[in-house]
Order: C-alpha cells, then sequence, then structure tokens
C-alpha cells in the first residue's frame, strides 16, 4: 500500500481521539468507562500502573520492544511504536517518567489480539519511556531512554 | 583593481609560504608521497567536511579531543605526541604537522597552506590517471563554511565539485540552505553529482501533505543508494546524512525532514543492494566518528564506511568486527586538507584485500590545477574588495578545534560580552573555522570562515544561574555520553565570561561545577546578560548578525594580543591519551 493512502487511512482511524482531544466530544461523558482519568493524574508511575491494570507489580521482557527515536526531534511530539510477541494482550501503556505526569498514554486491547501501538508522546525533558504491555493477566515492560536536547551545537 | 590571471597562478602556488619562495625541499624525506602505487583492481577517493574553503588555508588539529568510556585513548581520541605514537608518525615531519597541533605556528611556516581546491584538484587528476577504475566521494559539509559559499548560496561549492570530478556526495551543513534551495540545487545544478541519504524521511505531516520524496512508499526524501560498476563489479554506496540534523541546526529550515542514525534501515539498505548484486558496500556518512564506529559493531556486510563530520584525520582505519564478519572505518578531516585512496582488490565477489592512505594535501608540494585555479579567481572576483578587508592584525595564533574553545572563539565571546554588554557569552561548538599566524592580517574572509552561518543572528538572553547550568550540561552530554548514538559530534559551547569546571566521565547533570563570575559562584536564581549566536529558533530580523558585531570589535581592537581561550579545569583527563596540557 502506497504510505501516503495508509497515513490517510491511518488519521482517519484516529479521529475520535482528535475530536476528543480538541474538546468536540467531551471524554468524560462519551467515553466515561474508558477514560482513565485516575492514571492521568497519577503523579507517580506506579499509581497510574495500578489504576490502569489493577497492578504495579511488573517484569522486564523481550517479547516487548519499542522503535523511537534515541534524541527526539520534538520532545512536543516523540513518536513511539511498542511492538509485543505477547499473546492475549490486554492492555499497553506509555510512561515517559520524568515528565510531572508520567503516564502519556495507554490503550485496552479486547479479544485477545496481539499488539503494534503508534503514537507521539510529548516530553519536558531526557527520561526513560517504559512501554507495558498486559497479557494473560501479567503485566510486562520494556524501556528506553530518550534524549531531549536544547541541541544546537553540532559540528 | 583586480590582479591578473598570472599572478593569481603566481600566488596560488606559493600559498602557502607566507610570502617566501616555494620551496618543497624543507619537506625532505616527509613520507608525503602522492605518487601511490596502483593496487587492486578498483578505487575510492574521498574527502568530507572541506567547509567550503576553496584556498588553501592553515587549520590546526585539536589538543584536546577527550574519549569517554570505550573511547578512552582510541582513534579518534588521541592528540599530539599519543597521536604521533598511536599511528606512528616522526615527530617534526610534515605528516606530524597535518595531523596534529605540536608546534603550530613553526610547522605553519615550514611547511606552508594546507588544502585548496586548485591543489586538491591537480592530486585527484593524478590519482585518477594511474586509477581509472575509481570513484569520488564527498562526504559533505561542502556548501558551508566561507564567505563566497553563504554569498552564492552554495553555488561556488556545487559548480567547484562538478568541476573537480564529485560523482557521490551526502549531506549536513547543505540542509541549512532550506529546503527549497536543497531541493533546487539537487533538482536543478547538482547533476552528475548524485546526492544520497538513506536516513531522512518525510514527516508524516509533510507525507499526508503531499511534499516531495525520492520515494514516496518508504518516505525516504533521497536516493539512498546507487549501484556503480567500476572494472565490471557492481559496487553499491548507501548515503548517510547527519543524524542530529534538526538538533544541531535550525529545525524550522527542514521541517518536512525527518533525521535519525535509523541503522536498522541501513541494515535493509545494505541487504537490498546486495541482493542487487553489489560485490562492495560502501556506507558515506556524516555520522561522525564515534558513531560510525558503533554502526560498524551492528550493521552487517558494510565493507567500508567512508565517514566525516567530526573532522578527524585518520592516517588508518580503524577494523570493526561485527556478527557478518568485519567493516572498515575511515575519516578524512577537514578543510580540504586530507584525501582519502581506498584502493581495493575486489576477488570471488567480495573485497580480499586493501591498501589505504590519507594523503595531507600540502600546496607547496602540488601545483595548482589551472581549470580550478581559474574558477576559483572567477567566483572571488565579484567580493574581492569585501573578502581582503582587514578588520584587525594578530599577534597571536588564532584557531577554533578542540573540546572546549579556541583563541578565535575568544574573540568571539569577548566581542559578544564587550559590543552586547553582555554578563556571559556562548558560541557554539562548531569544529569548522580556520587558523590564523602570528602577524596576519585578519580578514573579513577570516571572520567570515568563523561565522558563515544561514542563522547568524546574535541574541542577548536573560537566563538564570540554573538555566545556564542546565544548558550547558545538556550540551556537555551531547559531547561525552559514553554512548556514540547520543553524541551530536560538535564540540562544547564555548563560554565567555563565567568560569567552570567539568569532569566529562560523569553521569548527564553531574559534570559541571564550580560555576563562577568575576571570581563569585553562579547563583541559580539570579539572573545574568547572556549574549549567543546561532540559536537553532527563529530569530527576529532587527538582531545584528555575529560577523558585524566581531567585527565592530576587531576594527576597535586593532591589535589582537595574548588570547587566553577560557578553557574550563577539566577533571579525571590526566592520564587521557585525548587531552594535552598547552604549556
Amino acid at each position: 500500500m502506497k504510505r501516503r493512502i495508509f497515513l490517510k487511512g491511518s488519521l482517519a482511524a484516529g479521529t475520535i481521539a482528535v475530536a476528543a482531544s480538541a474538546g468536540l466530544l467531551t471524554p468524560t461523558r462519551v467515553l466515561a468507562s474508558a477514560w482513565p482519568k485516575a492514571a492521568f493524574e497519577s503523579e507517580t508511575e506506579a499509581e497510574a500502573l495500578q489504576a490502569f491494570f489493577g497492578t504495579s507489580d511488573v517484569e522486564q521482557s523481550d517479547q516487548v520492544s519499542i522503535k523511537a527515536p534515541l534524541q527526539a526531534e520534538n520532545g512536543a511530539v516523540v513518536p513511539i511504536k511498542v511492538m509485543t510477541s505477547l499473546e492475549n494482550v490486554e492492555g499497553i501503556a506509555i510512561c515517559a517518567i520524568k515528565n510531572p505526569r508520567p503516564y502519556t498514554t495507554s490503550l485496552r486491547v479486547s479479544g485477545g489480539g496481539g499488539g503494534l501501538y503508534s503514537t507521539r508522546i510529548k516530553m519536558g525533558q531526557t527520561s526513560p519511556v517504559n512501554c507495558y504491555v498486559k497479557a494473560g493477566g501479567k503485566l510486562y515492560m520494556a524501556s528506553q531512554e530518550i534524549k531531549v536536547t536544547v541541541g544546537g551545537c553540532g559540528g | 583593481m583586480s590582479v591578473s590571471r598570472r599572478e593569481f597562478m603566481r600566488l596560488l602556488a606559493m600559498a602557502g609560504a607566507a610570502g617566501m619562495t616555494v620551496n618543497s625541499s624543507v619537506f625532505g624525506d616527509s613520507g608525503v608521497e602522492y605518487d601511490l602505487p596502483s593496487f587492486g583492481n578498483l578505487s575510492l577517493l574521498h574527502f568530507t567536511d572541506c567547509h567550503a574553503q576553496l584556498m588553501p588555508v592553515h587549520f590546526r588539529e585539536p589538543s584536546i579531543n577527550i574519549g569517554i568510556g570505550d573511547a578512552f585513548g582510541q582513534p579518534p581520541h588521541v592528540v599530539g605526541e599519543h597521536f604521533l605514537k598511536h599511528f606512528d608518525v616522526a615527530r617534526g615531519s610534515a605528516k606530524a604537522h597535518a595531523f596534529t597541533f605540536l608546534d603550530f605556528e613553526a610547522a605553519a611556516r615550514k611547511y606552508g597552506k594546507v588544502g585548496g581546491f586548485a591543489h586538491l584538484a591537480t592530486l585527484v587528476k593524478r590519482l585518477k590517471a594511474s586509477r581509472p577504475n575509481s570513484l569520488l566521494l564527498d562526504g559533505g559539509d561542502t556548501w558551508q563554511g566561507s564567505a563566497t559559499s553563504l554569498w552564492t548560496h552554495g553555488q561556488d561549492m556545487v559548480d567547484a565539485c562538478k568541476l573537480l570530478g564529485v560523482d557521490i556526495m551526502t549531506g549536513h551543513w547543505e540542509f541549512t540552505y532550506g529546503m527549497d534551495r536543497v531541493r533546487e540545487i539537487i533538482d536543478e545544478h547538482l547533476s552528475p553529482i548524485e546526492f544520497l541519504a538513506q536516513n531522512v524521511m518525510l514527516t508524516e505531516d509533510a507525507s499526508f501533505e503531499g511534499k516531495p520524496a525520492f520515494d514516496e512508499e518508504s518516505g525516504q526524501v533521497f536516493k539512498p543508494f546507487t549501484i556503480r560498476e567500476m572494472n565490471g563489479i557492481p559496487v553499491g554506496i548507501i548515503g548517510q546524512a547527519f543524524p542530529y540534523t534538526t538538533l544541531a541546526n535550525p529545525r524550522y529550515m527542514m521541517e518536512d525532514w525527518s533525521f535519525g542514525i535509523r541503522d536498522e534501515q541501513c541494515q535493509e539498505m545494505v541487504d537490498v543492494v546486495r541482493a542487487d548484486g553489489a560485490q562492495v558496500i560502501v556506507l558515506l556518512s556524516h555520522n561522525g566518528m564515534d558513531v560510525d564506529l558503533k554502526l560498524a559493531s551492528r550493521v552487517t556486510g558494510i565493507d567500508v564506511i567512508l565517514g566525516g563530520h567530526t573532522h578527524d584525520g585518520m592516517p588508518k582505519p580503524s577494523l570493526v568486527n561485527n556478527a557478518g564478519g568485519k567493516t572498515l572505518v575511515v575519516n578524512s578531516g577537514s578543510n580540504a586538507k586530507f584525501l582519502s585512496v581506498m584502493d581495493l582488490d575486489v576477488r570471488g565477489g567480495r573485497v580480499a584485500d586493501y591498501r589505504y592512505r590519507l594523503l595531507p594535501i600540502f600546496a607547496n608540494l602540488l601545483e595548482p590545477d589551472p581549470q580550478m585555479a581559474s574558477f576559483i579567481e572567477t567566483v572571488r572576483e565579484p567580493f574581492k574588495q569585501q573578502l581582503e578587508t582587514v578588520l584587525a592584525t594578530t599577534e597571536t595564533t588564532l584557531y577554533r578545534r578542540g573540546n572546549f574553545i579556541g583563541t578565535f572563539d575568544q574573540v568571539i565571546v569577548d566581542a559578544l560580552m564587550e559590543v552586547r554588554g553582555a554578563d556571559i557569552a556562548f558560541s557554539p561548538g562548531f569544529r569548522w573555522g580556520t587558523s590564523i599566524l602570528p602577524g596576519d592580517p585578519i580578514t573579513v574572509e577570516h571572520l567570515m570562515d568563523q561565522t558563515g552561518i544561514t542563522y547568524a543572528k546574535s541574541t542577548l538572553t536573560d537566563m538564570t544561574g540554573e538555566m545556564i547550568k542546565l544548558v550547558l550540561e545538556d550540551i556537555a552530554d551531547n559531547l561525552f555520553n559514553p554512548d556514540p548514538y547520543y553524541q551530536m559530534g560538535g564540540d562544547m559551547v564555548r563560554v565567555g565570561g563565567l568560569r567552570y569546571a567539568i569532569d566529562p566521565g560523569a553521569q548527564m547533570g553531574k559534570r559541571l561545577s564550580d560555576l563562577e563570575l568575576n571570581g563569585k559562584p553562579i547563583d541559580p536564581v539570579r539572573t545574568y546578560k547572556v549574549a549567543g549566536w546561532a540559536s537553532v529558533n527563529p530569530q527576529p530580523d532587527e538582531l545584528p548578525d555575529i560577523w558585524d558585531v566581531v567585527a565592530e570589535y576587531l576594527r576597535d581592537r586593532k591589535v589582537i594580543r595574548d588570547m587566553i581561550p577560557n578553557i574550563p579545569k577539566v577533571k579525571g583527563v590526566a592520564s587521557n591519551p585525548g587531552y594535552a596540557v598547552l604549556k
């Protein structure tokens, strides 16, 4: 498929999220049951995990992988892909540890699908970015340091 | 009044001799040999980071180029005596002058200037004659770095490179002319030179808006690779532009393009090129040498990386092991001071053997090529009066290169503080910028060699002490992060007024200490006036350009004496082969 057509398709699919964030839909009403308010408002990673996944007990897994820049070109929109070979995925979440509110994004997966999740997050400073996958009732993670630099000094 | 053609040729021929009669006998048995016996069945000629220096120059190599972690004491992080020992170069020789800062002033007077496109052209022609199966590859940072390149928007260098016979190039500073000019050059002026970069992608937004890309499907903005048949052998060349252009330079100048090392994609390109029948695979890289060394350990199937960006003139290649075999990593210095010659013997579909030399270009040992000399004269003619305008003279060697600060940077930060009325000044850690010997005039051309960029506004900002430390820590990490993939390949920001100590081996955020201004500790909550230039954010037109600020200072001073560069106290480097104490 042409990249451009694919992009148009993926943007169209994303319009619910866009509409929600633009205030066109009221998340608390439309997505009342799905909006993880407590997780987004948590000031620590553990609290956020507890709020969204119901557990903060997590183990490192090489079945979770991250594709993201080592140095963000723009901290306001850092592209991140989370991929997993785990089966029966129930949910995916991403935390930028040094953000004042680390929890940046999450989704629930129904019907026990596999996982490839692509998004953009906002980062205030250089930080480890932890990506969590809940599968088969257990929580797994992988981590990558993403540098957000003031830059401006290249040779 | 313009000089005659004959006079210009005479001046070029004696360019290095500082007024003395050209005398090649001082070189003696220096080991600088231009008539290299040919070897193997195909050759790659490579230069990089010439920074638009068409004329011969002086260029002082660094006395501080610290290697951290695995890079400790490893090329390119060896300077001075350590360099001579590591590469077995004779002390006091012409090569020692080309490769190190040792005894710079005396050696520069003895051996004369280096580089110059007319001299480079002579050498290229000579090597091409003995090596009919060769390619000339340019690693980029070619269109920027001089007055004439800035004033012609890179056109002088595009035309010079076509005349020189460059076959393929990649880029970094090229992008700072902006997307439209880069497109215009590649689409309308550059042919037959191919511009390659596998690692520059259209951003998703730009892709959605239908902005042009070489490969709409992959999103690659430029052609990623080319395959050239040489002596019946298909050779694949992959381009790798500077991965952190949008961080080190203004992103708004190339906002549709996303950079990055993208080594997994590089592996895909290698595999595709190999599947297309290439028997030799070359990466023409602007990664910087430390990044190239790491990439060579992770990506398999590359035979040779011809690298640049970090301006390291390395007499021997580094041989890197990876899961698929071995990769040779070369870095060919800067300022048209060197030409790499990689002769390959390809047998049974693979590289069986090689010979490598990094040839220093001594203007006193090579006759200028008449055609190139004539072209250079034509390029300079309209700007001659400006270029030759004298701003001051210097009684001390002026240079830039080194991890922390050089004497010419000291002039710049002093000028910024005085002219802009600042407590502290910052000047970017660029690695380009030529050197001037004691007794020489400082001309507008010299000043533009240090400052000639497309975002040259001088800024004046209020910053808290805390913010100042944060910025310095951030930039120090771009230089000293032990993982090369987090480095940017520039040097530390040059600092005027402020004194500090630094421990390069410490963790991010903990390298700097003892920040002082006029003997008093920097107060984290106090606000200081900080002057700078080359901001990566857009600046208002009414701000003065840096060259005007420095020119005003130089005209006022008339003579520059005893420049003591504000080198910080560097901790934990006493035994580091990348650190030399200056007497």
